[in-house]
């Protein structure tokens, strides 16, 4: 019989996503996929699982979701709270959840998007050669409460692993590519693009992030007459009223609006992640640099599974703290008296 | 000398060649035509290829292929031939997609053929004898730019934005046609209504339509088209195809 994760209770905004579907550019189709990749391989790495399988995204909060047999758990990405049966629970860890256990998770502490991995994967049906949903373009649909969701065999063991955190939920610079229409903003106005501190906008979705500022808008010459031409995730459009606008994978495959440059791959789940208000730069760096950056941040994702480390019990979420034994026998200053714990 | 094709790279995505900065029919014929000769050369570092109305895009990732020598095979291909007077690629597909004009199902026809200097009946004769072909697909998973119509229908896109156009409706401004995927605002005008399906994710084949097709749209009765749309299953809306030479 086949595992089943059942969503009990569904927050506003859960999708299915996985690396997204390549290959149907030239049919108006962009690849859509998770909004943060670098959590895709995170949970992958926790669960010691491929990276292709299919994840839970989580805009802004969770929900509260039941297994019909003990799975194995990742969580990472945006930090929510979250407990399994009341106990809290380690964000950007694995975890069991037992059967019949009800894990609930709430809203986003710091980022935007979190992920629920499953050991095993979400095994719903693929369409196109990928289950992820693609809303803008009518595939799939947001999870509702009372779905139930099966879930691949688990062919991985363990849980209680944690990864560190990174800095991409808090905003910062963003580094930026020239693209096709760089050249048609002058100097003068490429440099006051990179010399404005933006905020996130409340409006921003899987296919693109508004940037606000003080001051005046940003303008290409001749902008309003570039034909369309193709997006590619990471795109900086600057539409009518002069905002810049972060085009994401779920984005459409062409735009008319001139791009002001492309924030490189490594950097666009910050732009991603950064919850609405969060301070962010921009800054242009050269092909060459980018190629640098990308080819040392592949290598980090290659060896994300190298920085998991057990999972040390916090005391604040041992629910009978009081009961233990803390300091008696202590007889180092460095030793760990939780470490026994684990 | 002219500043095209022109060659630039795309994020760390991709390479697109342009061949010019304004829509014309040798220019799209120049990016259809090198795209097919792109995906016949079969490169093993271009994973997928495109094309917008005058261009052609090459996904290739720049972190690990060298661009010099992308660029040089680019060069060399571009060289062997005028792209702006080449063949369109073979076996692509002749549609014909029967068509309400006007009627309540379509209500701008007569706004539209006034603006295209047309009383509303020569309108339909135009535009049910006019052949397009797909320039381009984009804005919506299958959703087809066609063109280029007369001259005559060189109308700007409408100030204020209608609220909803159905899936399959037909609609025009600059010479150019599109077959809605899915209900959306728009600012182009709304004149036929077919029954259409430009992309039906859970077929064999999702994308109805390729670049390069092309579509006519012989006009048919009110009853013609119901019964269409009571009969028809697959998504077709009883469009007939050939495949052309």
């Amino acid at each position: 019989m086949t595992t089943t994760l059942t969503i009990l209770q569904a927050g506003p905004a859960l999708t299915i996503q996985d690396r997204g579907r390549a290959g149907w550019l030239a049919q108006g189709l962009t690849k859509g996929g998770a909004a943060d990749l670098v959590a895709l391989y995170e949970g992958a790495a926790l669960l010691g699982q491929s990276a292709d399988l299919a994840a839970i995204e989580m805009t802004g909060t969770g929900g509260t979701f039941t297994a019909s047999e003990d799975i194995r758990i990742a969580l990472t990405g945006a930090s929510m709270a979250a407990n399994i049966d009341g106990e809290a629970i380690v964000w950007n860890a694995s975890h069991l959840l037992p059967a019949g256990a009800k894990l609930t998770i709430g809203g986003a502490v710091s980022g935007t998007y979190g992920y629920l991995h499953i050991g095993g994967g979400i095994a719903t049906e693929p369409v196109l050669g990928a289950r992820a949903s693609h809303l803008s373009a009518g595939l799939g649909a947001a999870l509702k409460s009372g779905e139930r969701l099966p879930i691949g065999p688990d062919k991985g063991r363990g849980t209680g692993m944690q990864l560190p955190r990174d800095t991409r939920f808090d905003g910062g610079t963003v580094r930026v590519v020239a693209s096709m229409q760089t050249d048609r903003f002058t100097p003068e106005e490429r440099e006051r693009f990179t010399n404005t501190q933006f905020a996130r906008d409340p409006r921003a979705n899987r296919m693109g992030v508004r940037m606000d500022h003080n001051g005046a808008g940003f303008h290409a010459e001749g902008g309003l007459t570039i034909l369309s031409e193709v997006i590619v995730p990471g795109d900086i459009q600057i539409t009518g009223d002069g905002a810049p606008f972060v085009l994401m994978g779920e984005s459409q495959t062409t735009g008319g609006y001139p791009r002001i440059g492309t924030v490189i791959p490594r950097d666009l789940p910050r732009v991603a992640q950064a919850p609405a208000g969060t301070k962010i730069t921009f800054e242009f760096v050269t092909l060459d640099q980018a190629i640098t950056i990308e080819t040392q941040h592949r290598r980090d994702i290659k060896a994300l599974s190298g920085q998991i480390t057990a999972l040390v019990r916090d005391p604040a979420t041992i629910k009978n703290l009081l009961s233990y034994q803390l300091v008696g026998g202590v007889t180092s200053a460095t030793d760990n008296p939780f470490e026994k714990d684990i | 000398m002219t500043p095209f094709p022109k060659i630039q790279t795309v994020g760390l995505n991709g390479i697109l060649i342009s061949f010019a900065d304004t829509m014309s029919e040798p220019a799209n014929r120049a990016a259809l035509s090198f795209r097919a000769a792109i995906d016949v050369a079969d490169w093993p570092e271009v994973s997928e290829t495109s094309t917008s109305l005058v261009s052609t895009f090459l996904q290739v990732d720049l972190v690990t292929q060298p661009l010099d020598a992308m660029l040089t095979r680019l060069h060399d291909l571009l060289d062997t031939q005028d792209w702006y007077t080449a063949s369109l690629p073979a076996g692509r597909t002749l549609w014909h997609i029967p068509t309400v004009y006007g009627t309540d199902l379509a209500p701008q026809l007569e706004e539209a053929a006034e603006l295209a200097g047309l009383d509303p009946d020569a309108a339909i004769s135009q535009l049910s004898q006019a052949r397009v072909r797909v320039l381009t697909i984009g804005f919506a998973p299958g959703q087809p730019y066609m063109g280029e119509l007369p001259k005559n229908w060189d109308i700007p896109r409408q100030q204020a934005l209608t609220k909803s156009v159905p899936a399959g409706a037909l609609i025009v401004a600059i010479r150019q046609l599109i077959i809605f995927t899915n209900a959306s605002p728009t600012g182009w005008r709304h004149i036929g209504q077919t029954a259409f399906k430009t992309f039906r994710p859970r077929s064999d084949s999702p994308f109805s339509l390729s670049p390069g097709d092309e579509l006519c749209f012989p006009s048919v009765s009110r009853s013609a088209f119901d019964n269409i749309l009571s009969t028809d299953t697959s998504g077709a809306g009883g469009a007939e195809t050939e495949v052309l030479p």
